[in-house]
């Protein structure tokens, strides 16, 4: 090979690079093999005590749902997970269908009329929906309103995505005392609240969407797929934009990602949204067949005028979404929404019946409730784990000066009736 | 035949998945928040696997055969890597449960920043950037902070150079910044003539440079020492797109060259998976004075809750962090992906990767050189660029386009095409170290024989891919009637 390079040695190619820092010695530990390598990572992945060893009743997020094994089947195929974007479409129809498939799922789950293929979590796609009504609004309207009970990482990040934007982002200071609507103005490019609400809670959204179009701005709905098996999709209340977390659709927990940040919106906004997009075609024999489309927005084309610098989507997690959609379907989907519904119900029940522990609120809610607690959330949690291999809920003390000693519970399908009565029970005896 | 949708294969009441009874008692509905239809398809288990199999055959991926594809370095991904990141230690867990509970997770983060920071030469990374691009814009976005934290709130422009992809204008357009284009030179390095006239022009409002290194030609920049010099002494930072650290690894580190922060991309170097188009990860590597800005939370040591016995890990906030750059801590199951691959190659193991991605991407220039035009006839790096099909050939209608859909009959991926912008017809090849010299020689083969091809008949080109899973897509047509989800009719 040398000589057909016409070098002497593979150091040679490396004339470029100065000599000064040429061939580092890196300080990293010695090689293993495949064996020795599988050790070291069954030895880390075994001390870390997870939801298949406990009763898991924490959320906020990030969520214990079943995942049914076709999900796996499919994205071990070494053609769909060794593949890269599908720029040429002629052999890349197996993940331009997918994605296709799934954009279809998506606008059905939210009523909404376009999706695009996806952003890198709930958080991002939020930042992106944001910017996004920004750009509706030609730069012309800087200001975002924000509920508090938007998820707080997700309020964090968009104000990160932003912060060279000049945007003025209000609505979730203080515990969000003032009233949503009356921050509604016309320099307010869009409205962004969460249904189910980071505190589990679920309202009819026809005034809030109803308020925002009158001001001229977007409506912003950041929901959770598994909810809407259920519940009225935001689509149907009025939302512009509606944005979410995707991991309950069979992404598993993996300690916070790879997750999968859908978008989906109303037809006029297609042209402005952000990542990645599948369209359907035609081959020169005239066959049905898919492609990446509106390029013409992306950095590749539009570099510095781009509507954003993505340039991935969440590929195999997307995958995953629509063979679980698929695999579900239209009963499944209703099924495991209504498990998670009765399921937490029953437990917010029993919980609210013990002595010492109170509900926040009597609103709807679906598989996520407050509760307050008559000690710490941390000590509470701590006992669980201890004495009853529970991971409890999260505490919404970090994140809320009013929520001090008040705990966030979901319960899922994969928590059985027994699993509840044990954690009533547990709780049951920090009290007496 | 036309392959059906999974819709169109639903039929009523068939379900893939059982779920179980309900085992409490039922809570009474809120009626007027429920939706009325949910319009999903209905197939059973069977059908669905089929459909899915069938999909899977019309991709072609690295486990299908060679994939050129230049600037993606599209390498083999390690099987245990995929059977690592499924363990249920790691599958299972769950990102708010408490430290105690997740050391093993937290140690494997620890470990990756560590190594991460060795092989690039910095002086500490975040793992949360979730791709490439998404680790740009988190280190424009501190470099942005560097300067206002100094009080140097006037300055607002990068510096970009002609051959950069095109993440990097549009990252410093979402960052509220000002991109200022540099041309590269006959040898395609950036022009210096023009980068020291920028740099006086903007000297006060410089927020830093954006340079690939190796660039997109796939050329080590001969004067970037220079370079780094000259923007740090306009007060500017230098930031590295890691997009080719392939060719670097264990061969220089760019925290040495100057930069002061660069993204990795784990899909590339780093052997996790492309997955179709992701996910990916993109850790960021800082030098000592951008560290305090990285995104939050970073893993350390909490040394009070440590013991001569076991090291306890902890999150921890960089003290002038630019926030969070997205929920959680990063792409977790491919950061172990990374994790493994490192282990297993070790220190002399990643120099050999990049050593041979160098060896075999000259080789093929050396062997299609003489009949492919090439714009920049110097030494590459891991990948290389060539003008396009022979002259003559381009002179009777054979475009670059139709030499890929060309290869793709020959049983190959083709190369990226028409990128870099400055080169026009551009054919961009990158092979990486994972393959075999018989592999290599195939491929130059069937580039040799489509160059004879385009002579003979050059309609058979124009009319490839001749059998590929679908003939050539009608790319126009998708975004003039956007047909963006399927519809029953």
């Amino acid at each position: 090979m040398l000589a057909a390079i016409g070098a002497r040695s593979i150091k040679d190619l490396f004339d470029d690079v100065p000599e000064r820092v040429r061939f580092p010695e890196l300080d990293l530990p010695a090689a293993l093999a495949e064996l020795d390598t599988r050790w070291e990572l069954e030895s880390l992945a075994g001390s870390n005590l997870t939801a298949s060893d406990c009763a898991c009743f924490l959320g906020a997020g990030a969520y214990n749902h079943f995942v049914p094994s076709v999900v796996d089947a499919v994205l071990n195929r070494g053609e769909f997970y060794t593949a890269y974007t599908p720029y040429q479409p002629e052999i890349s129809q197996g993940t331009l269908q997918a994605i296709f498939e799934y954009q279809t799922m998506i606008c059905d789950l939210t009523g909404m009329s376009v999706s695009n293929a996806s952003h890198y979590d709930g958080a991002t796609a939020t930042a992106e929906a944001v910017i996004t009504a920004i750009n509706v609004h030609r730069l012309k309207r800087r200001k975002v309103v924000v509920s508090p009970f938007v998820h707080p990482e997700y309020r964090a990040v968009v104000r990160t995505y932003t912060q060279g934007m000049g945007l003025t982002i209000v609505g979730d200071e203080n515990g969000g005392s003032a009233g949503l609507t009356d921050l509604l103005d016309e320099e307010t490019a869009c409205l962004i609240v969460q249904y189910p609400d980071f505190l589990g809670r679920v309202e009819d959204l026809s005034g809030l969407a109803e308020a925002t179009h009158a001001a001229g701005a977007l409506f912003v709905v950041v929901t959770d797929p598994i909810a809407l098996g259920m519940l009225k999709p935001p689509g149907e209340f009025g939302a512009d934009i509606v944005v979410g977390e995707g991991q309950g659709l069979g992404a598993g927990l993996n300690f916070g990602g790879p997750y999968l940040g859908f978008f989906a919106s109303r037809k006029k906004y297609a042209r402005k949204m952000a990542g990645r997009v599948v369209g359907q075609t035609v081959d020169a024999a005239g066959e049905r067949g898919f492609v990446l489309t509106l390029s013409t927005r992306e950095q590749h084309i539009r570099r510095e005028r781009a509507t954003s610098n993505i340039c991935s989507n969440q590929g195999l997690v997307v995958l995953a979404a629509a063979v679980y959609m698929a695999a579900l379907g239209k009963s499944g989907m209703r099924q495991v929404a209504e498990l998670c519904y009765h399921k937490a119900h029953y437990a917010q029940q029993r919980i609210g019946e013990i002595n010492g522990f109170s509900l926040l609120d009597d609103k709807p809610f679906f598989k996520e409730f407050v509760v307050r607690c008559p000690e710490p959330v941390q000590r509470i949690n701590d006992y669980l784990l201890d004495e009853w291999d529970i991971i409890g809920g999260y505490d919404l003390g970090l994140d809320y000066a009013h929520l001090q000693d008040h705990m966030l519970l979901c319960v899922t399908e994969m928590n059985s009736r027994d699993e509840i009565d044990v954690l009533v029970e547990a709780l049951g005896e920090v009290t007496s | 035949m036309t392959r059906p949708l999974i819709f169109e294969i639903s039929r009523p009441g068939r379900c893939a998945t059982a779920l179980p009874a309900l085992d409490v008692p039922t809570a009474d509905l809120p009626s007027s928040l429920l939706r009325d239809d949910l319009p999903l398809p209905e197939v059973s288990e069977i059908d669905l696997v089929r459909h899915y199999t069938r999909l899977s055959q019309l991709n072609y991926g690295v486990d299908t055969g060679f994939y050129p594809l230049g600037s993606c370095t599209m390498k083999y991904n390690p099987k245990i890597n995929e059977q690592m990141a499924r363990l249920p230690g790691f599958a299972r867990l769950h990102p708010y449960q408490d430290e105690e509970t997740a050391q093993g997770a937290l140690f494997l983060m620890y470990h990756l920043q560590e190594f991460l920071a060795e092989i690039g030469g910095f002086a500490a990374v975040s793992l949360q950037p979730a791709a490439g691009a998404h680790g740009e814009l988190t280190g424009v976005l501190m470099m942005r902070a560097y300067h206002l934290d100094r009080g140097d709130d006037q300055r607002d422009v990068i510096l970009v150079p002609d051959s950069a992809h095109g993440t990097n204008p549009a990252t410093t357009t979402m960052s509220g910044l000002k991109v200022i284009e540099i041309p590269s030179d006959a040898r395609g390095n950036v022009d210096m003539v023009a980068l020291e006239a920028a740099c006086e022009e903007h000297g006060d409002r410089l927020v830093g440079m954006m340079l690939t290194n190796p660039n997109t030609l796939g050329l080590f920049d001969e004067h970037v020492e220079e370079i780094t010099a000259l923007v740090h002494e306009h007060g500017g930072l230098m930031y590295g797109d890691g997009a080719n650290m392939n060719a670097l690894l264990g061969i220089a580190r760019p925290g040495d060259l100057g930069f002061d922060v660069l993204h990795y991309n784990l899909h590339k170097t780093f052997s996790t998976p492309h997955g179709g188009g992701g996910p990916g990860s993109g850790p960021v590597g800082a030098s000592e004075r951008l560290a305090e800005f990285l995104p939050l939370p970073i893993v350390d040591v909490d040394l009070q809750r440590s013991d001569d016995e076991e090291l306890f890990y902890t999150f921890v906030d960089p003290p002038k962090s630019i926030g969070r750059v997205k929920a959680f801590y990063g792409h977790f199951g491919v950061l172990v992906r990374a994790y493994v691959y490192i282990r297993m190659l070790g220190a002399d193991g990643l120099r050999r990767v990049a050593e041979h991605a160098v060896l075999n991407a000259n080789y093929l220039k050396g062997r299609l050189e003489g009949t492919y035009p090439l714009p920049y006839d110097r030494t590459c790096m891991h990948e290389f660029v060539l003008a396009g099909p022979p002259d003559d050939v381009q002179a009777a209608g054979v475009h670059t386009l139709d030499v890929a859909k060309r290869l793709m009959d020959y049983g190959f991926h083709p190369p990226t095409v028409y990128f870099p912008l400055i080169v026009h017809e551009a054919l961009m090849i990158e092979p990486t170290e994972t393959e075999s010299l018989e592999t290599l020689d195939g491929f130059v083969e069937a580039l040799l024989r489509i160059a004879d091809e385009a002579r003979a008949d050059p309609d058979l080109l124009h009319a490839a891919p001749h059998n590929a899973p679908m003939r050539r897509l009608d790319e126009v047509h998708a975004a003039k009637k956007l047909t963006l989800r399927w519809k029953p009719e």
